[in-house]
């Protein structure tokens, strides 16, 4: 054994001291050990929360981008549209009474009995089903405009036969995917107990399929007939939002974060605004929103629910982020490169911009990136804006009303229609974060590709 | 060895504030053109603060200030009317960690001369980076892989590129900060051979921490301690035969 002097000195020989040694290394190489099952351990509870969450989603998610849809032969019977023929412009008609004469038609054609068309295209396969309006509800309510649209873009498919998909109503829809449980009393189902068989009956022949639900892409919410309810108009609302964001935030944000760390004086007042700037990034989205509403909307008049205004508070919103961002990947930048710069008489400009901001970029872009992802999915601001309102329109400018992805989300989850919403929010989900993963992946390639590495 | 010629560059009462702090107290100094002048000094004396005087480096520094004035050549170069990037032309820097461009070998050296329009033409340019390389030792192992990294380098090699860099502008003056403080024996070597050469068209300040380097290759040696100037005069007076005992304690090695 060593001795131990009073004060906790080890003395002795070389080789005694080599015991002690020997003895701590043993209690070290054990607490290094302990800390590293510690950090596998805490990676491992974070990779299996994502797991869990990405599984769930996807599960619930995927089957909502195959939906049952009908392919039905349909016979454009003339007589029982009983549609008069197309007008065509007579010699000596003026311009604006021939529109008149169309418009009629159009309405003529509208007002055709479509439904009647369908329910006799079904009763081919189901000849037995009565009453036959019930059979005729299984086909999504809304679809029968799309038969009209079909004869208003070419009126000589009447007398014609033509295969066509049609959406089945979200009931049956939720009923053949097993959403709903099979055996609750028939109080409560949306379907009739016939409905039902009939649904079952179709699906095995082949007439419903589960066919790739387009209309998720192609269609903008709808509440009368949630079956072909889409995201196109939030898809479109978060894209001008983006846009919006990169082309306000982008250079605002990257222009002031250079000016304040390469060329502002290091003073009080700068002090103060970087304090600021901080704090704005810790503001709660929801506040901006509030700010939102009272500039944008009360004292500028912008319309309500309009992109621009989303676009521009996500702009106040993600401009600290960018800020802060943009800063730290200057400072990364080592200072020897300036002073060589400098040094070599440079002005404080070409430094920056020769030298510095070249360095800076891909650290710059990633910034950036992630400051658009974050905006993409911010949810809280847009619903003081009136961005929750139902929307059935695609919005064509920034300055027509539009939902948001992350809004129709919300929108969806409290739908009356839970078990056939329940899924295309997932869905919904999926999307959001395939446009987030996009973004992110976007950033990577242009982080390679910018990062020369000498 | 005494110069008699007009001093290139004259240092009259110039002191030195970091804020509150007094960093360089009343320092005169001549320095001769076409010659070695060394600062040495314990760490911390002030010879960095006074180097980065003479290209208004320290306009650079947060918080610090200049009082005094600098003349080059009977200008001033402290003038208000005097544009810092016009006079960091005149008066090339090589710092202490060689810091080459992460670029190539090649636009190293011909970012100087690019900035400051000394050369338009593809082969003008392509002449004044070879004789630059050629000056600073460096071309003959370079001369394959002009377009390479200039961080690739090896050290010694990084810091010989950080001078053809400064040289390319055809500075007057190259002032270098302890250039050879991050090299092995051999690299630092081959910079003082430099240096030696360089001596013949170019006057050079370098501050070194080294006292046999200082003796090794400057002709006048500037003492400092504490911000103050303690002592100056030709290197051999100043290494043989001090007149403070402070300049005597450092050289014989009784502190620093
Ligand atoms: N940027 C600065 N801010 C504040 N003090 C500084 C700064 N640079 C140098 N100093 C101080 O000035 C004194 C001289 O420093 P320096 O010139 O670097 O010394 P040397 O090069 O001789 O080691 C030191 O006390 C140092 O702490
Ligand atoms: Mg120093």
């Amino acid at each position: 054994m060593s001795d131990i002097t009073a004060d906790g000195l080890v003395t002795g020989s070389p080789t005694r001291i080599a015991d002690v040694v020997a003895k701590s290394l043993v209690k070290r190489r054990a607490k290094e050990k302990r800390f590293r099952m510690y950090g596998i351990a805490a990676v491992a509870i974070g990779i299996g929360f994502v797991l869990l969450m990405f599984g769930t989603i996807l599960n619930k998610g995927l089957p909502a981008f195959w939906q049952s849809t009908f392919r039905l032969d349909v016979t454009f019977d003339a007589a029982a549209l009983n549609l008069p023929t197309r007008p065509v412009r007579e010699e000596g008609q003026s311009m604006a009474a021939f529109q008149q004469t169309l418009y009629e038609w159009q309405n003529q054609v509208t007002m055709a009995n479509w439904n009647g068309l369908i329910q006799t295209s079904l009763q081919k396969y189901l000849p037995d089903a009565k009453p036959a309006s019930r059979l005729r509800a299984l086909v999504s309510s809304g679809e029968r405009f799309r038969l009209r649209d079909m004869v208003l873009a070419d009126p000589n498919l009447v007398g014609q036969t033509v295969t066509v998909d049609l959406l089945a109503d979200a009931n049956v829809d939720v009923w053949l995917k097993g959403n709903i449980d099979r055996d609750l009393a028939d109080n409560q189902y949306l379907l009739s107990p016939d409905q039902r068989a009939w649904s079952d009956q179709l699906y095995e022949q082949g007439v419903i399929r589960m066919a790739f639900a387009t209309s998720l892409f192609t269609n903008v919410d709808s509440r009368s007939s949630p079956a072909s309810a889409g995201l196109l108009g939030a898809m479109i609302g978060s894209l001008f939002m983006m846009l919006i964001v990169i082309l306000v935030a982008v250079p605002i944000g990257v222009l002031a974060a250079i000016y304040l760390e390469e060329f502002a004086p290091k003073n009080r007042l700068t002090d103060l605004i970087e304090v600021n700037i901080n704090n704005l990034a810790a503001v709660p989205s929801i506040v901006f929103g509030l700010l939102g509403a009272a500039v944008f909307i009360n004292w500028m008049k912008l319309p309500l629910s309009a992109p621009i205004v989303g676009g521009l508070v996500l702009t106040l919103m993600t401009l600290p982020t960018i800020i802060i961002a943009t800063r730290a990947a200057l400072k990364a930048v080592p200072p020897s490169i300036r002073q060589a710069a400098l040094g070599l008489g440079a002005s404080r400009s070409q430094s920056v911009f020769h030298h510095v901001l070249p360095l800076a970029r891909p650290g710059i872009l990633t910034a950036t990136i992630i400051g658009v992802a974050q905006a993409l999915g911010e949810t809280a601001p847009l619903l003081l804006i009136g961005m929750s309102a139902f929307v059935a329109n695609v919005a064509t400018t920034p300055f027509e009303q539009s939902t948001a992805l992350p809004v129709q989300i919300y929108l969806w989850q409290a739908n009356e229609a839970r078990n056939f919403f329940e899924a295309r929010t997932s869905a919904a989900i999926i999307l959001l974060l395939a446009m987030m993963m996009m973004l992110n992946a976007f950033a990577l390639v242009l982080r390679r590709r910018f990062e020369r590495r000498w | 060895m005494s110069v008699q010629t007009k001093p290139k560059v004259v240092a009259k009462d110039v002191n030195v504030y970091y804020g509150d702090k007094h960093a360089l107290k009343n320092v005169s100094v001549n320095i001769p053109e076409r010659a070695v002048t060394a600062f040495i000094g314990p760490s911390g004396c002030g010879k960095s603060t006074f180097l980065r005087c003479f290209n208004r480096m320290n306009d650079t520094v947060d918080g610090a200030r200049v009082v005094g004035s600098i003349q080059i050549d009977d200008q001033d170069i402290y003038d208000p009317d005097l544009d810092p990037v016009q006079l960091r032309a005149r008066v090339g820097m090589v710092f202490q960690k060689p810091n080459p461009f992460p670029k190539s070998i090649f636009e190293n050296v011909a970012y100087g001369p690019r900035i400051h329009g000394l050369a338009h033409a593809k082969p003008d340019m392509e002449e004044i980076v070879v004789s630059s390389l050629r000056k600073a030792g460096l071309f003959e192992e370079v001369k394959d892989r002009l377009h390479e990294s200039g961080t690739g380098l090896s050290g010694g090699q990084q810091q010989r590129l950080c001078i053809a860099r400064a040289i390319a502008v055809s500075p007057e003056v190259i002032l270098m900060d302890e250039p050879c403080s991050a090299l092995d024996p051999i690299a630092t070597a081959r910079i003082e051979e430099l240096i030696a050469e360089l001596r013949e068209n170019f006057t050079i300040v370098i501050v070194t921490h080294s006292m046999q380097q200082a003796a090794r290759v400057s002709q006048r040696t500037a003492f400092f301690h504490l911000g103050i100037l303690v002592e100056e005069g030709t290197t051999d007076d100043i290494f043989t035969n001090p007149q403070e005992k402070r300049t005597q304690d450092y050289i014989t090695g009784r502190f620093g």
